[in-house]
């Protein structure tokens, strides 16, 4: 066993531990917090299947960035898009035998992985073009979109100029679902493709990639609007009525 | 045109979003609190010794009873999306209006004291220690929020700056800056029952002249009952409606409108007041007590409804909190939600073809309908979605023979703050409310021009009050903006009422 090969196997495990860990506890932390009042952003869906309806046009179109901006639509919808095809391409690499529906992906992922890349190319500019997004923006949000950029181009690297043996890629994943540790190939392109995943893993549930459990938890888009038929109160809040 | 000390903003035809010129709104505070506006809400009179510690201690707090204040400080990936929609921005230029830079005055505190990533790499976030300096930016620019949600419509994540800037404004109150207007009209309420600090029987004065006025002008005796017992219906509604214009018109209007639907009604000298300041400033425990009085008053006076007058956060409070605050209404007749919007009310009768209106009666205005923030974005009307849009547009309809929206994207759920809500309807934020109101202004420039449009009606006290004020600036009429029950009542036939030939 090559002592990168190890290195690797470790990296991923403590990735993998924190990225869940990290994410379970912002979400219980989430699910914890009560909402005292009724805020929807309306108008609102007035049943439950409404607001599940109002989130699913959410995650799936950026509806109300569609409204707010049609330029960070556009690239911030193909960023998503690409990295969601990329992600049902990668899949091939945690399963054996492979889906059928992930084996017809295969094809599209690769213009995913394109599309994700001009995505944030895009993003990336506007972070430069525009004052207004300029003035808000942080030296943590350049290196996101720089790691997300670069773990991009070594996966396209590794398609198209450097072939690696995604066999052996495959063997090592699958060895360590099973707490296995199988010979990784030491291409240095793949190699910096999964320790930039490992980071991105890692960094997760510490940064603004929040935005993504946060989505589901947001008051004003989660809550269904009937104030009048339902009276909603939070534990403290009852506890201020029964004081008296 | 009103005089001005600083520049007022030219108006456009298109609106265009201006490039950020950082600073021009650095040196807007309202005035501070003093300490007998401070302690009668339950807040230390002036800054605590320990502030920082306090704050910190408050906002830890708040980060565990507001899980939208938790989410929403987490959550913003920095898109710019929000950036050109709040009218304080596109009137001032200032990029610490725009509302994730808003939000970010109390990120980079949150990241520094409760995030991993911001105790040891703050640089790398933009975290920061709370210095005083970052508190003057807060009560500055926190005070430069009317918390009206049109930056929440467009959010990805619906991130609602006015949760941060209420929750700030909870902060501040906790370690002793409080602003003064708002503070000293809560202590009102308490006190008096109004945020005018309006005594019963100054009241019951102006009911009684208002009765003797629509008598000598329509022969009917309509009545405007205070207090009184066995009611079925009791009014909640802004205490600028028993005096100030146009507010008071609207007022008339109610009770025509109840008067020709044969139900009794009553005010309450106890809960003279439909606003709730308590929310502007984020205090739930506020909030509640306020709100404890329309319940009071309500089994006192052992009514069976409760409407509400036309009041834009009044609403807000009423639809979507008076059922968590002051609830459950179980006491009062179930056939009726609880509370009604008086435009509610009014749109039913219309409905049922129970009003008769002259129409004609309008015909020297040309409307158009400001959709209030409060009622846009956070409550509703009738059992619809978007209810509260076609419902008040239905009553001047019916009301009115010329009608006009101003342009798609300056009404409904995209409508631009009159520029005076959320606490910040003050003399000593002119500046701010001035150039707040440009987006809305235009807008309504563009109609006068296109359509002829001479009013703007609105249901909301504040609106009123804040276009009057306003509008002359830019070199319009301050009687241009009326309120819908204004309208009515100038339309509305009132059983056994003199034509104009007798009263002439
Ligand atoms: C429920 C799933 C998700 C939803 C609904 C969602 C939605 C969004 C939206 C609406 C934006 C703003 C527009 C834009 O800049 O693209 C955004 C930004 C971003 N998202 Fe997501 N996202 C999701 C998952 C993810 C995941 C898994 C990642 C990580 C790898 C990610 C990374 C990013 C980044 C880096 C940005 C900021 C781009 C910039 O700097 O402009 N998102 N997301
Ligand atoms: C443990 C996780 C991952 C492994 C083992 C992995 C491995 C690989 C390998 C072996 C390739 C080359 C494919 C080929 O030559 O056909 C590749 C390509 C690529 N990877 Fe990853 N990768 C991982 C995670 C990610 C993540 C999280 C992203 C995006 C944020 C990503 C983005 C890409 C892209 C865009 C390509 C090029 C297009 C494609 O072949 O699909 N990878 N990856
Ligand atoms: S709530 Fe309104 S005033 Fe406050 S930041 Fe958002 S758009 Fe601006
Ligand atoms: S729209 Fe929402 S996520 Fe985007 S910058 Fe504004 S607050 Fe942040």
């Amino acid at each position: 066993m090559s002592f990168l090969t190890v290195v690797y196997a470790f990296l991923f495990y403590v990735a993998a531990a924190v990225l869940l860990a990290g994410l379970a506890i912002k979400i219980a932390q989430y699910v914890r917090t009560p909402a005292p009042l009724k805020i929807p952003t309306t108008p609102a869906p007035v049943t439950q299947s409404g607001v599940v309806f109002r989130l699913a046009r959410e995650v799936v179109f950026f509806e109300s960035l569609f409204k707010g901006n049609k330029w960070i639509w556009i690239f911030g919808w193909m960023f998503h898009f690409g990295l969601f095809l990329v992600t049902l391409r990668h899949l091939r690499y945690f399963m054996d035998p492979v889906w059928l529906p992930i084996e017809l992906v295969q094809p599209f992922g690769i213009y995913g992985g394109i599309a994700m890349v001009v995505g944030l190319a895009g993003l990336w500019a506007r972070r430069f073009l525009v004052d207004r997004v300029r003035y808000v923006t942080n030296k943590s949000d350049h290196l996101i979109l720089a790691l997300l950029v670069a773990i991009g181009l070594s996966g396209l690297g590794m398609k198209f100029l450097f072939h690696v043996d995604v066999v052996s890629v495959k063997d090592f994943f699958l060895g360590l679902l099973r707490f296995q540790v199988q010979p990784l190939p030491a291409d240095p392109l793949l190699l910096l493709h999964l320790l930039l995943v490992a980071i991105l893993m890692i960094v997760f549930p510490f940064s603004k990639l929040l935005h993504a459990p946060g989505l589901f938890f947001s008051p004003t888009r989660n809550q269904v609007d009937n104030p009048r038929e339902q009276r909603h109160i939070a534990d403290w809040a009852k506890r201020l009525e029964q004081q008296e | 045109m009103a005089k001005a000390n600083f520049e007022v903003p030219q108006l456009q035809q298109y609106a265009e979003v201006p490039a950020i010129e950082p600073g021009t709104m650095s040196h807007s505070k309202p005035f501070v609190a003093k300490p007998e506006h401070q302690e009668p809400l339950g807040f230390p009179g002036e800054l605590v010794e320990n502030w920082q510690e306090k704050a910190l201690e408050k906002m830890g707090d708040l980060l565990q009873r507001y899980r939208s204040l938790r989410v929403y400080l987490d959550a913003c990936v920095k898109c710019g999306s929000c950036t050109d929609k709040c009218h304080y921005y596109l009137g001032t230029r200032d990029p610490k209006n725009m509302p994730v830079a808003r939000q970010d005055l109390m990120r980079k505190v949150y990241r520094r004291y409760f995030t991993l990533a911001g105790k040891y790499f703050p640089k790398l976030v933009g975290a920061e220690d709370f210095t005083k300096e970052v508190l003057d930016e807060w009560y500055s620019y926190y005070h430069q929020c009317s918390q009206c949600r049109r930056c929440s419509v467009f959010c990805p994540y619906g991130i609602d700056t006015a949760e941060i800037s209420m929750a700030a404004r909870e902060i501040m109150d906790h370690i002793g800056i409080g602003q003064k207007y708002c503070n000293e009209i809560i202590g009102k309420v308490y006190k008096i029952g109004n945020n005018l600090g309006l005594p019963g029987p100054a009241l019951a004065d102006t009911l009684e002249g208002l009765e003797e006025d629509v008598f000598d002008d329509t022969g009917v005796r309509v009545r405007y009952p205070l207090d009184q017992e066995g009611a079925e219906i009791l009014l909640v509604t802004p205490s600028a409606d028993f005096f100030a214009e146009p507010h008071v018109d609207g007022l008339i209007g109610y009770g025509k409108v109840f008067h020709e639907a044969g139900v009794s009604w009553t005010l309450s000298s106890y809960a003279s007041e439909a606003a709730n300041f308590g929310m502007f400033i984020g205090s739930y425990e506020n909030m509640r007590r306020v709100a404890q009085r329309i319940r009071k008053a309500a089994i006192d006076l052992k009514v069976k409804r409760i409407v509400f007058g036309e009041c834009g956060h009044a609403w807000r409070v009423a639809y979507s909190f008076l059922n968590t605050l002051a609830g459950p209404w179980d006491f009062l007749d179930p056939r009726y939600p609880v509370p009604q919007h008086i435009c509610e009310f009014t749109y039913e009768l219309i409905q049922q073809g129970k009003l008769r209106f002259d129409k004609s009666q309008n015909d020297d205005k040309v409307l158009t309908f400001h959709d209030s923030c409060n009622v846009a974005r956070a409550s509703r009307m009738g059992s619809w979605p978007g209810g509260q849009f076609d419902i008040p547009r239905a009553v001047i309809k019916a009301v009115c023979n010329h009608f006009y929206d101003m342009d798609e994207e300056t009404i409904r759920e995209r409508t631009f703050c009159c520029g005076g809500g959320g606490g910040l309807l003050t003399d000593d934020l002119m500046e701010l409310r001035v150039k707040g109101a440009k987006p809305r202004v235009e807008a309504l420039n563009n109609v006068m021009r296109e359509k002829k449009v001479t009013h703007m009606a609105a249901i909301c006290a504040i609106c009123k009050s804040q276009f009057t004020k306003v509008l002359p600036y830019y070199g319009m009429e301050m009687d241009q903006i009326v309120s819908v029950h204004q309208l009515v009542s100038n339309a509305i036939i009132l059983t056994g009422q003199r034509t104009e030939d007798e009263a002439a």
